[in-house]
């Protein structure tokens, strides 16, 4: 690492960076490690076999797949919700607004026990669905609705700013070169929204993989079936199998980072083309 | 193509953007809106573009109404005054987009699409720029970028707002001549819009002078100039002395210049005159105007006067006649305009 040896407008370089390596090290890194270190008490084969268990396997499955999906349907959902709220005024809008924030403020049991009560077998929802043969509550579409619920935020306030730099101009500029409204969100909008929509699945994908409080309520959590995988490192830890807890949080972390990481490099690919 | 504007009028709120326009350009013609901002300028572009709609009114392009035509299917150009680049593409692809995105019976083949970008490249003097992305290119170049894209689809009319706004001094002299050169070899029917007079005059084949959502006066520059047809033309087009003054009798008398009687077809009653500064002429006799200073300026002397406790600055030629500081003289004010107030 090479540190600027120019003298900068802005003071105390040293002291800053300093502050920030320490603080990084100890809130993020140090924690870290020690989850990375912990597992090998078992020996590398206690590892694997207590990481590939048929019940780790599906948790894990059901966790980072619900986590994708919610955050990829919270993409155009996300983008039409962004899109009104920073393109149109209508009445009751600051109320809109602040009820995007909700899935955030609110405790995250709250949320879950609320959504249980929707969509139960005898809830609101749940009562309309149940003659279309439709399961909600205590099955994976449970867990992704809960999903979808928590991380609209996300994808919500990633994009406002965006859209909002997007001069409209350029749409102008597409209806007068001939393009139809559908050219022009295909070609001239969804490209420029493309990077804060992948910033928006990677907020929303990481807060699903970790989500705990309002899916455990609707989950329902048959193992093999509705068990994440959050509650499973849980219930070792409650099994005083520490080991075991931190093997599972660590291939968490491991395929979290992987995923993260690759959404970051795309990001940067695109932007290092613009 | 020939453009007639009739009656366009729309309004934002109480106060009307346009009121009843009329405005015909002929085909060929580069004709410049100019006008102070909030003079309805750029709405008039944007009406005729189909980006915004007015209230009532007609405009035909080319023989054809335009009642209903949304803006994809006007074939008109527009070039933006922050340009609106598309970002995400190449200078190649902003230019090719008009073309690419025709239904596959009217788009052109990919190599005479590639061909026809890279000879308005060549057009814009930009040949080697096709592969960079907007954010890479200056103000100027993004300015040549904007023009080739709305170009590439043989637009029957160009629009240009305050094509030169967002430039720095410099780069839009250049840029003012040369797009001049390059509508002089297209020959394209244009309308550009511009809040500054040097630019409408020195480009334009003929400026129409806004205000407050009205046209207030069509004209070649050298007309404008000459004949001014309101106060407020005549004092947006340059330097002006405004002197009061009273009409009656088909003449125009200065309180305080008892010399000065002006013929005019000026209604009765209060007016002003307007004058440029190098218009005035000195009588040497004594007479009202109190001479205050003199200083040379190059091949004009700008000479401070009183009248009547009125100061005016008077441009004279260095040659003839010097006033000096002190003493009293009289005015020729023949080549006044006189406006009802």
């Amino acid at each position: 690492m090479t540190l600027p040896s120019r003298r900068s407008a802005l003071p105390g370089f040293s002291l800053t960076l300093g502050i920030t390596v320490v603080w990084l090290s100890l809130i993020v890194l140090l924690p870290l490690t020690l989850l990375a270190l912990r597992p090998w008490t078992l020996g590398f084969a206690g590892v694997w076999q207590s990481v590939t268990e048929p019940r780790v396997l599906a948790a894990l499955r059901l966790s980072f797949g619900t986590a994708a999906l919610a955050a990829a349907v919270n993409m155009p959902l996300g983008l039409l919700v962004a899109w009104v709220m920073v393109r149109y005024r209508f009445p009751l809008r600051n109320l809109a607004d602040s009820l995007i924030d909700m899935p955030l403020a609110l405790p995250t049991a709250v949320a879950g026990i609320a959504l249980t009560a929707l969509f139960a077998p005898r809830g609101w929802i749940g009562a309309l669905l149940l003659p279309l043969g439709i399961r909600v509550a205590y099955t994976p579409l449970g867990i992704f609705v809960a999903l979808v619920f928590v991380g609209l935020p996300f994808m919500v306030r990633t994009l406002e700013p965006v859209i909002m730099e997007m001069p409209r101009e350029a749409e102008e500029a597409a209806a007068t070169l001939g393009a139809t409204r559908r050219q022009t969100l295909l070609r001239v909008v969804l490209p420029a929204l493309t990077p804060a929509l992948l910033a928006g699945f990677g907020a929303a994908f990481g807060r699903g993989i970790g989500e705990y409080g309002s899916v455990i309520f609707i989950a329902g959590n048959m193992p093999m079936v509705s068990e994440i995988a959050p509650l499973l490192i849980l219930i070792r830890l409650e099994q005083l199998n520490y080991a075991g807890a931190a093997a599972l949080a660590l291939v968490m972390l491991l395929a979290s980072f992987a995923v993260l990481l690759s959404l970051n490099l795309l990001r940067a690919r695109m932007r290092r083309r613009s | 193509m020939n453009v007639e504007m009739r009656g366009l009028t729309k309004s934002f709120g109480p106060t009307p953007a346009l009121n009843a326009v009329d405005l015909s350009v002929s085909n060929g013609e580069f004709l410049a809106i100019l006008g102070p901002s909030g003079s309805g300028k750029t709405s008039l572009l944007r009406v005729l573009a189909g980006l915004e709609f007015a209230e009532s009114g007609t405009i035909v392009i080319g023989g054809r109404a335009m009642e209903g035509v949304p803006a994809r299917e006007r074939g008109v150009g527009f070039v933006f005054q922050n340009y609106a680049l598309f970002r995400h593409m190449t200078v190649a692809r902003n230019i090719a987009f008009g073309l690419e995105i025709r239904p596959r019976r009217l788009r052109p083949r990919a190599h005479e699409i590639r061909d026809r970008v890279a000879s308005l490249l060549d057009l814009m003097g930009i040949g080697d720029l096709g592969g960079r992305y907007p954010d890479q290119l200056s103000g100027g170049q993004r300015q040549r970028v904007a023009l080739a894209r709305a170009l590439a689809i043989e637009p029957a009319l160009l629009l240009l707002d305050e094509p030169f706004g967002a430039l720095d001094a410099k780069v839009r002299k250049t840029l003012r001549v040369w797009l001049k050169d390059l509508h002089d070899r297209i020959g394209l029917t244009s309308i550009f819009v511009t809040h500054d007079q040097a630019e409408a005059m020195e480009m334009a084949d003929r400026v129409a002078v806004m205000q407050a959502g009205r046209i207030e006066q069509v004209d070649t520059p050298d007309c404008l100039y000459a004949e001014p047809a309101s106060a407020f033309v005549h004092e947006f087009l340059g330097e002006a002395i405004r002197l009061d003054c009273l009409v009656a009798d088909g003449v125009a008398r200065f309180p305080g210049l008892p010399s000065a009687v002006l013929p005019t077809a000026c209604r009765p009653g209060a007016a002003i005159a307007l004058i440029r500064p190098y218009e005035i002429g000195f009588i040497v006799r004594p007479g009202p105007a109190h001479v205050v200073s003199v200083h040379a300026n190059g091949p004009l002397k700008r000479v401070r006067l009183l009248i009547g406790g009125v100061g005016i600055e008077v441009l004279s030629p260095a040659e003839g006649w010097t006033p000096v500081v002190g003493e009293n003289c009289d005015l020729e004010l023949s080549k006044a305009r006189v406006y009802p107030v």
